[in-house]
């Protein structure tokens, strides 16, 4: 097994509707605490920093300018930042470990989703020339993709229910979770939609928040951590992005990162990063999930979605079950982009 | 206990899209009621079009007409349109495949009601009065077929188009930044020293050296040093004065750190490096949770500050 | 650790609007030609970074979203790297860390700016509640250091436009310079409108739409090269906050850092003697001697008399910016990759009229934000 990179620590600010400042410094403070400590290493003995965010969550150039106060950059760091939900961010602080430039490394997303109208504000990832113009808004963008899926006969909109009723029932015992709880099927398809094939129960939260995770090198990880979560596969893809030149129904960047991560078949759980319930049923078809995989555990972005640490909080949720020694091998998985465009597999294990 | 401050942040601006050959071309037939779409070396005809071949990756340079009437090849409904969608009721988007294109081209559909939506329905342009070569210039679709209004060519060839974007925000502050402003209404400047390296900010944050909240309130003066300043000559976008003015570093007695400001009362080419200067506050009824209550710094009538004073903040 | 090596560089005709292109367009402008410097097809490409400074220039979120099938990203993994002005040469430097780290062979790494698409001083002057209406514009935040750094090294006043005056006839012999300005003196720039007092209209860069590539390769991408490549000799990325008690904005630890970092991992031990070629991001034409004491090319406050002396023209001990460099050029997200291409260009002996004779090693660098990002690297003709 590959015992070249783990993941050695990991902490998540709890999700909410509204909370934190705009720039996100205060929040990010204590989540940097909290997943140094799991990892039991000093700030000043990280090797690489690197940061998830987007100007336009906080409708200001260089938002994430601010957010390196939180660090304590002084003395001067190794640092880098990716416009990227924070999981791509956590690839390439892998890959900085990988190449033998640094030792230790701590990868950061943040964002405060509700300071704008986050779904009007996603429509300017489309197309500028022929589709932003026309303000789609991201959760008509998931609908189109369900009704495609719908009238394909791949999902149901009472599989889709019960993708919301697992999430919020798993979530009850995630303290980080926004919504949780029990919900009965036929309750959740008596609810108007909201755009339709979609309930709301169907899509994710706007969620604000935070997450920090720790990698650390071969022998240092073994130091840090009695059981780290070595990353044996890693990888990521796109696709095109324009909606009418795509099927829809499939993922295809997801099958590719997964064969080229290596997703074993003796998988024991998978942290899936599906903001719509339908998407979590394309993504199983796209991983190729058997039966036997546990489906999000901790509730998933279903039950919050927190923009730009998301994708990250689902590696670092995977990550957690494995150094608890609660799993020996897990995934977690990243998308970007509308309708699944641009998604992240990573799988973890524990040392055999 | 106070909740933190925010307020309102609203961004706009009418971007400037130069179009490029193809979607020049193809907005430019949209301003004629033309659609284009791009033919690709496998034959396939892409509306909206494609600039690159994914195939081959070279650039696309064959634009072949399609018809305004399709087909929905999937949809939804938008009970509440928001602001800048292409109409302000009830109405579908879908996904349309124009008859002779391969691909389909997102839109809106004004089809009245939600039960009137379905995957296969016909569909048609509905062409917008004043069309200026913009996706808009197809004002959405509407159910059925029938005749297609003429072609008119409208003049030169569109090259740029006008994309405006508004977005509205809520700018949230932090409990020490909310205390540094409610100190401001009062006449106050409200430093914070950080426990570990002991330095003074003002405002108020994370201390961006260690990492940490800073705690222990201090009151600052608003009298300072002029660390150092340009003259601003230049007209600029955003700009909210008018030049010349002088824009200083201050740092004000008791802080560790200056601020940006305004040294006005003095001709520009008067001020110095290591000048004295103190606030000039607003009328005290205007003031509110803002340091515009500071209208400037005026300069003292002090000696200049020596250049060992201050060097250590340049 | 692993080999890395330009093998190609490209870059756009830089102008103020190329309203002639989208922005697809721009940046396939720049990758076909890199492409095709490299002698590489499209099925050779791994991966693709993209960099580039903030969205709101073009008002586009992750425009690299849906750019992803122009730049032959799709079916690809795909980078979109933003750490400011410093963000074109951290671009290059991922993607030389992803060589390095054995994941790919060959890496196509481009960044660009239409700035024509809106106004950057618009956006960078949009001003959050609560704060106060200071706004100076980009000059106005340089400027006063600039007068920190004169007044420190006691600097003679017409530095600033020396600096000038070599960058724009620099920018002539540059096919692809936004301002080609052979008969500019040092009179007709101290005859120019102060705009920011200390600093004069043409001590200033243009505002540009630009795109740069390069393709990286690994050791056996570069040995299979037909041309001669450029050997990436060592990278470094150091960041400090923007304002801190006790922050040097003349000559900021970060940048300082990152330099040694850099010269020791290149095994440079004196590097105005061992670089022959250096591609320094200069906005303002005061930070060519800033950075050049910044960089230990001098002693701190001496920086400005390597620059008196004419040392950094073409044919000086240590030319800077031969290309012209960001005076000349400023699409500004491209411009950091445009001084590591260029580096790479002068070692690789492509660097046409502004070529260095006998350039064998050569530095670029990029910085971002409030002088607090900085990304560098050395290229060298010989791998070591």
């Amino acid at each position: 097994m590959d015992q070249t990179v783990a993941v050695v620590g990991f902490a998540q600010a709890p999700n909410r509707p509204s909370a934190g400042t705009t720039s996100g410094v205060e929040t990010l403070v204590p989540v940097f605490r909290q997943a140094l400590e799991a990892a039991g290493l000093d700030r000043r003995e990280v090797g690489f920093w690197c940061s998830g965010s987007s100007d336009y969550l906080a409708g200001r150039a260089f938002s994430f300018v601010n957010a390196v106060d939180a660090i304590g950059a002084f003395p001067p760091i190794c640092e880098s930042h990716v416009e990227m939900d924070a999981a791509w961010a956590f690839y390439e602080a892998y890959v900085k470990i990988l190449a033998g430039e640094a030792e230790t490394a701590l990868v950061y997303g943040f964002g405060k989703s509700s300071a704008g109208q986050l779904r009007r504000v996603l429509a300017l990832q489309l197309d500028p020339y022929v589709t932003a113009p026309l303000w789609p808004d991201s959760v008509s963008i998931a609908a189109l993709q369900a009704r495609f899926a719908l009238d394909a006969g791949l999902v149901t909109e009472r599989a889709m229910a019960e993708v919301a009723a697992r999430s919020r029932a798993d979530a009850a015992t995630n303290p980080y979770a926004q919504v949780s709880g029990a919900a009965e099927i036929d309750e959740l398809l008596a609810e108007p939609y909201i755009a339709d094939p979609l309930r709301r129960h169907d899509c994710a939260p706007v969620s604000d928040g935070a997450a920090a995770l720790v990698l650390a090198a071969g022998d240092r990880a073994r130091e840090l951590r009695e059981r780290p979560a070595w990353i044996t596969g890693v990888a990521h893809r796109i696709d095109p992005q324009a909606l009418g030149e795509r099927d829809l129904t499939t993922v295809p960047s997801a099958t590719a990162a997964a064969e080229a991560a290596g997703l074993p078949d003796d998988l024991d759980l998978i942290e899936l990063h599906a903001p719509f319930t339908h998407q979590e049923l394309l993504l199983r078809t796209a991983l190729g999930l058997g039966e036997r995989v546990r489906i999000s555990p901790s509730g998933g972005a279903l039950t919050g979605n927190p923009m730009f640490s998301a994708g990250l909080a689902r590696i670092g949720a995977a990550a957690e079950r494995v150094m608890s020694g609660e799993v020996r091998k897990a995934a977690g998985h990243a998308t970007s982009g509308p309708a699944l465009q641009q998604n992240l597999i990573c799988v973890l294990e524990a040392e055999s | 206990m106070y909740t933190a401050l925010s307020a309102p942040l609203v961004i706009g601006f009418d971007y400037t899209r130069s179009l490029g050959p193809v979607l020049g071309r193809f907005m430019t037939g949209l301003r004629d009621r033309r659609v284009l779409g791009s033919r690709t070396a496998d034959g396939r005809i892409h509306v909206p079009p494609l600039e690159y071949d994914p195939a081959t990756h070279a650039p696309v340079t064959e634009l072949v007409d399609v018809q305004p009437t399709g087909t929905v090849a999937g949809w939804t409904w938008t009970d509440r349109p928001l602001d800048g969608q292409p109409l302000d009721r009830p109405f579908g988007w879908a996904l349309i495949r124009l008859d002779g294109a391969d691909t389909a081209l997102l839109h809106a559909v004004d089809a009245g009601s939600r039960d009137r939506m379905r995957t296969g329905m016909r569909v048609r342009i509905r062409w917008a009065a004043e069309r200026t070569g913009n996706i808009r210039d197809i004002e959405c679709f509407e159910p059925g077929v029938g005749q297609a209004p003429e072609q008119e060519i409208g003049g030169d060839p569109v090259t740029i188009m006008t994309a405006p974007i508004r977005l509205a925000y809520t700018h949230t502050t932090s409990d020490e930044e909310s205390r540094y402003l409610r100190a401001l209404a009062e006449g106050r400047l409200l430093g914070q020293r950080c426990p570990v390296c002991r330095k003074v900010y003002v405002p108020p944050r994370v201390c961006p050296a260690d990492g940490v909240p800073t705690e222990e309130e201090v009151t600052v003066r608003d009298h300072g040093t002029v660390t150092t300043f340009c003259v601003v000559n230049v007209p600029f976008a955003g700009q909210r004065l008018e030049p010349p003015y002088v824009v200083a570093q201050i740092l004000l007695d008791g802080a560790d750190i200056p601020i940006p400001h305004l040294i006005l009362g003095l001709p520009a080419d008067q001020v110095r490096m290591g000048m004295r200067v103190a606030a000039v506050w607003r009328d005290r009824e205007t003031w509110t949770y803002t340091p515009e209550n500071i209208a400037h710094f005026r300069p003292l009538d002090e000696p200049d500050a020596p250049y060992e004073s201050y060097e250590d903040h340049l | 650790m692993r080999r890395a090596a330009v093998l190609g560089t490209g870059q756009t005709h830089h102008r103020t609007r190329r309203t002639d292109v989208s922005m697809a367009g721009l940046c396939r402008e720049a990758i076909d030609r890199a492409l095709a410097d490299a002698g590489v097809d499209w099925p050779e490409i791994d991966a693709v970074v993209l960099g580039k400074a903030p969205d709101l220039f073009e008002g586009v979120m992750m425009p690299e979203l849906f750019l992803a099938d122009a730049l032959g990203a799709s079916g690809r993994p795909l980078l979109r790297v933003h750490t400011a002005g410093s963000v074109g040469g951290a671009t290059a430097n991922v993607a030389t860390t992803l060589i390095r780290a054995g994941v790919h062979r060959r890496v196509l790494a481009v960044a660009f700016e239409k700035q024509s698409e809106s106004n950057a001083m618009w956006a960078l002057s949009i001003q959050p509640p609560f704060t106060a209406p200071i706004g100076a514009g980009a000059g106005g935040y340089f400027a006063p250091h600039i007068r920190s750094y004169i007044r420190r090294s006691h600097a003679p006043g017409h530095i600033g436009s020396l600096v000038a005056v070599k960058d724009r006839r620099n920018g002539a012999l540059n096919p692809y310079a936004h301002l080609r300005q052979p008969g500019i003196t040092l009179e007709s720039v101290q005859a120019s409108p102060m705009l920011w007092d200390p600093i004069r209209y043409d001590e200033t860069c243009p505002s540009s739409d630009g795109a740069c590539a390069v393709v990286i390769g690994d050791e056996s991408a570069a040995e299979a090269s037909e041309r001669p490549v450029a050997w990436i000799r060592a990278t470094a990325m150091r960041t400090e906050p923007t304002f801190f008690a006790g922050k040097d904005h003349v000559n900021p630890r970060a940048g300082a850092e990152a330099a040694q970092a850099l010269w020791k991992a290149a095994g440079i031990t004196d590097p105005l003697e061992e670089v022959d070629a250096a591609e320094i991001y200069v906005p303002f034409s005061w930070f060519e001697p800033m950075w050049l004491e910044n960089l230990g090319f001098t002693e701190a406050g001496h920086g400005w008399k390597l620059t008196e002396s004419g040392e950094t023209r073409i044919g000086g001990k240590l030319p800077v910016n031969p290309s012209g460099g960001v005076l000349c050029s400023n699409p500004i997200g491209a411009s950091g990759m445009l001084r590591f291409a260029e580096a790479a260009m002068q070692v690789m002996g492509r660097a046409g009229d502004h070529q260095v004779p006998g350039a064998r090693v050569a530095l670029g660098h990029a910085y971002g934000g409030g002088s607090q990002f900085f990304s560098m690297w050395v290229v060298a003709a010989e791998p070591r």
